[in-house]
């Protein structure tokens, strides 16, 4: 199995504990960059690293740090986006539940690095228990000396709190969260300007994913060579993938980048193939909002090579042929899924989650919500399939935020792909699958 | 102010920096000028939300000429010099708006027969020029109850389209806020917190800044229809406001009094309630003269104006 960073001593009891997480060497990144690091070169070394943000677009995370403008007197801010809501992803609060220290100390890197004083984990409403194990932990951090006034003698000094949500899937935008932050409706703001320039309290603000913040500690204690060594092409280091539906070993796996996904379906390290015997269906790669493949296009290419496990490689052939990473949701369906519910069951997530400011989003989701419902109950017509493919095109691209596209492809590559299923549906007037 | 050129459809024109590709369309008027449901010039951080305003951005500016990779909401988008924009001359432009337009009205009732708007509302506007001939819809509209929100304005949140223009109004020109947008998605409505009524002294402008037929005037309700009633221009002296109006007069009667709108739907002032609401005597204005109005409504199709 590949260099474990993320899940290595998870299974150690007492690990949210900070003498045990001190005991097994917790806490040494953030004496070395203390010590031995100025601000910048901790951002040097993370945009040397390679690190992408996990929370689903990939974005180089080095790259966001260095948007911050730090001419200026304002505060920044360094936020953590513990809003994991998206169907299919449960990795972060593995994370936040068994390990929150190394939450911490990538916390306190990352401010130290951006000149932070006061940052805050934005955590989802719904994981209340979650919300108390870092509560405790920031605790035991401030009376270890490693927050408050003047960290281990340095000068530095860092206050961070955690801040729970009200539950809704919107707060995990970037903007919207921080609206949600400042006490006010979670609506995502018009963008630009990005909350590298205007951010929380119109302050210069980063927003990184939980799972990238937890990947900090040890990008500092073993170099960013080391870390880049992990991994393929762009897609560095290891990755966290909450595996979940029709697999035999359903879980969280920490993989390296470049895995192929042949290997990752059926090896018995990993999810050990597909329950009962049955054979693969489709594939939703990184969470509920990237296109969902077919067997064929997600353990090969179009071109016929074989598919990995990196951000590149799902990507490849587009959205014609293939997906995104995303988060990491990976959710597998055998041949027994009915694609009409399953997209009907997404539709209906995005339905309920859209914040109802722009309008494409607010109506469509919705529309696509009541068309796909009537399909599964078998009052479809022909017409209804190219009108969901219209309203997806239409959505797509038109919204402030991305919430209208992760809503959009779905719908879109699910018709792309399992048409005649669709048109099933309607030539039976009820679901195929169903007995 | 620096100035910076910017090509609309184009239609060259030089607008100061820091304008907006519609301030910019708006200069040059016409066709070019993009219809605008949430955007409110007199409102701060209006605008971005209906997206009807939409359009294509093909250069983004002469220093950097690469095309916008998304359509653009050109009341938020600051034009830069040499940008290039497609507005109607866009095919992809043209679909979006009239996408947006019918995701507009899927919810939305269509009473515009028994609608107070009716004749000057920004929706029939926008479904005139860019809606379907016929709805691709068999699914029930969503729906609530009409409510009173204030003891002049009734509230009908199944023509709303949540621009948020009169959350703003109320945030931006009275002392506190008490109504907002309650719940998330389609289910999003109007409302005030619990019991609280809107009741302040500039409230009535809400009812002016409603594209819709969400927010009416309870003392015109029902009386006529609009464009049956003949607007002029007129001023008393207001201790609250600067008391220059539009009375809608039937006959001699004064039906409803409202600010004075600019060819865009917006107010030129705002003004109080005393005006709006309690001065419907002929002895209660100086009345100056027939107002022009400008706008292709079916107001402006009985030809008073001269």
């Amino acid at each position: 199995m590949a260099e474990q960073i993320l899940l290595k001593s998870l299974e150690v009891p007492g690990l949210a504990g900070f003498d045990i997480y001190r005991k097994l060497g917790g806490y040494a990144s953030v004496e070395k960059a203390l010590k031995n690091f100025t601000p910048d070169e901790v951002t040097a070394e993370v945009k040397k690293s390679g690190l992408r943000g996990r929370g689903g677009a990939g974005f180089p995370t080095g790259m966001k740090w260095g948007f911050i403008d730090k001419s200026t007197d304002y505060p920044r801010y360094f936020v953590c986006n513990f809003d994991e809501s998206e169907p299919g992803t449960f990795k972060d609060r593995h994370i936040g539940q068994l390990n929150p220290h190394q939450l911490i100390e990538g916390m306190i890197l990352g401010s130290y690095a951006l000149g932070a004083r006061t940052s805050y984990i934005y955590i989802r409403g719904e994981l209340f228990y979650v919300l108390k194990i870092i509560e405790k932990a920031i605790a035991e951090a401030y009376s270890n000396g490693f927050l408050g006034e003047n960290i281990l003698g340095s000068g530095y000094s860092l206050d961070l709190y955690c801040h729970p949500g009200a539950g809704a899937y919107i707060c995990g935008e970037e903007t919207a969260l921080i609206e949600s932050l400042e006490g006010k409706r979670g609506n995502p703001r018009i963008k630009p300007p990005f909350p590298a320039i205007v951010g929380l309290y119109d302050c210069p603000t980063v927003v990184n994913n939980v799972e990238t913040i937890a990947v900090l500690p040890w990008i500092i204690n073993h170099g960013a060579d080391a870390y880049a060594a992990i991994g393929i092409g762009n897609s560095k280091g290891t990755k966290l993938i909450s595996a979940c539906g029709h697999i035999n070993k359903p879980g969280i796996y920490e993989i390296e980048l470049g895995l192929p996904v042949e290997e990752f379906i059926y090896s018995e390290k990993y999810c050990g193939g597909i329950r009962n015997g049955n054979k693969l269906k489709a594939v939703v790669a990184g969470g509920s909002s990237v296109p969902i493949l077919p067997a064929d296009l997600i353990l090969k290419t179009a071109k016929g090579e074989p598919r990995l496990m990196s951000y590149e490689s799902l990507a490849e052939g587009d959205f014609e042929t293939g997906t995104m990473l995303g988060s990491g949701g990976f959710i597998v369906m055998d041949e027994t899924t009915c694609m009409v519910k399953n997209l009907l069951t997404f539709a209906r997530f995005y339905h309920h989650e859209s914040c109802g400011q722009c309008s494409p989003c607010r109506e469509g989701t919705g529309w696509i919500e009541k068309i796909l419902q009537r399909i599964e109950n078998g009052q479809g017509t022909m017409k209804d399939i190219d009108l969901l493919v219209s309203i997806s095109k239409h959505i797509e691209g038109n919204t402030i935020c991305p919430l209208g596209d992760a809503a959009a492809w779905p719908v879109a590559s699910a018709v792309r792909h399992f048409r005649q299923e669709f048109e099933d549906h309607v030539k039976l007037q009820r679901c195929p699958l169903s007995k | 102010m620096s100035l910076v050129k910017v090509t609309i459809d184009e239609i060259e024109v030089e607008v100061e920096a820091g304008t907006t590709i519609l301030n910019a369309a708006r200069k040059i008027g016409g066709n070019v000028v993009p219809p605008a449901m949430c955007y409110y010039s007199k409102l701060e951080g209006s605008g971005g939300k209906c997206r009807t305003c939409l359009v294509k951005v093909a250069q983004g500016s002469a220093k950097d000429p690469r095309p916008m990779p998304k359509l653009v909401p050109s009341c938020r988008t600051v034009v830069q010099n040499g940008m290039v924009v497609q507005n109607i001359t866009s095919p992809e432009v043209m679909e979006a708006r009239k996408a947006i337009t019918e995701f507009l009205l899927i919810n939305h009732p269509l009473d515009c027969p028994v609608c107070d708007q009716a004749g000057e509302c920004s929706l029939q506007d926008l479904s005139y020029a860019h809606g379907l001939a016929d709805t691709q819809t068999i699914e029930e509209r969503r729906t609530f109850a009409p409510i009173d929100i204030g003891d002049k304005i009734k509230l009908h949140m199944n023509r709303c389209i949540l621009c948020y223009r009169c959350v703003m109004v109320a945030d931006q020109l009275t002392d506190q806020r008490v109504h907002g947008v309650l719940g998330r998605g389609d289910h999003c409505e109007i409302s005030t917190y619990i019991t609280k009524a809107v009741d302040n002294d500039f409230s009535g402008n809400m009812i002016d800044v409603c594209p819709v037929g969400a927010l009416t005037d309870k003392t015109f309700r029902f009386k006529s229809r609009v464009w049956f009633t003949k607007p002029f221009d007129a001023h008393r002296d207001c201790p609250k406001c600067s008391g220059k109006v539009v009375l809608w007069m039937k006959g001699e009667e004064i039906l409803r009094v409202t600010g004075r709108k600019d060819k865009y739907g917006e107010l030129e002032v705002f003004i109080c309630n005393d005006c709006r609401f309690e001065h419907k005597e002929d002895k209660d204005w100086e009345v100056e003269g027939p107002r022009k109005i400008e706008r292709h409504s079916v107001i402006g199709q009985n030809h008073y104006e001269k």
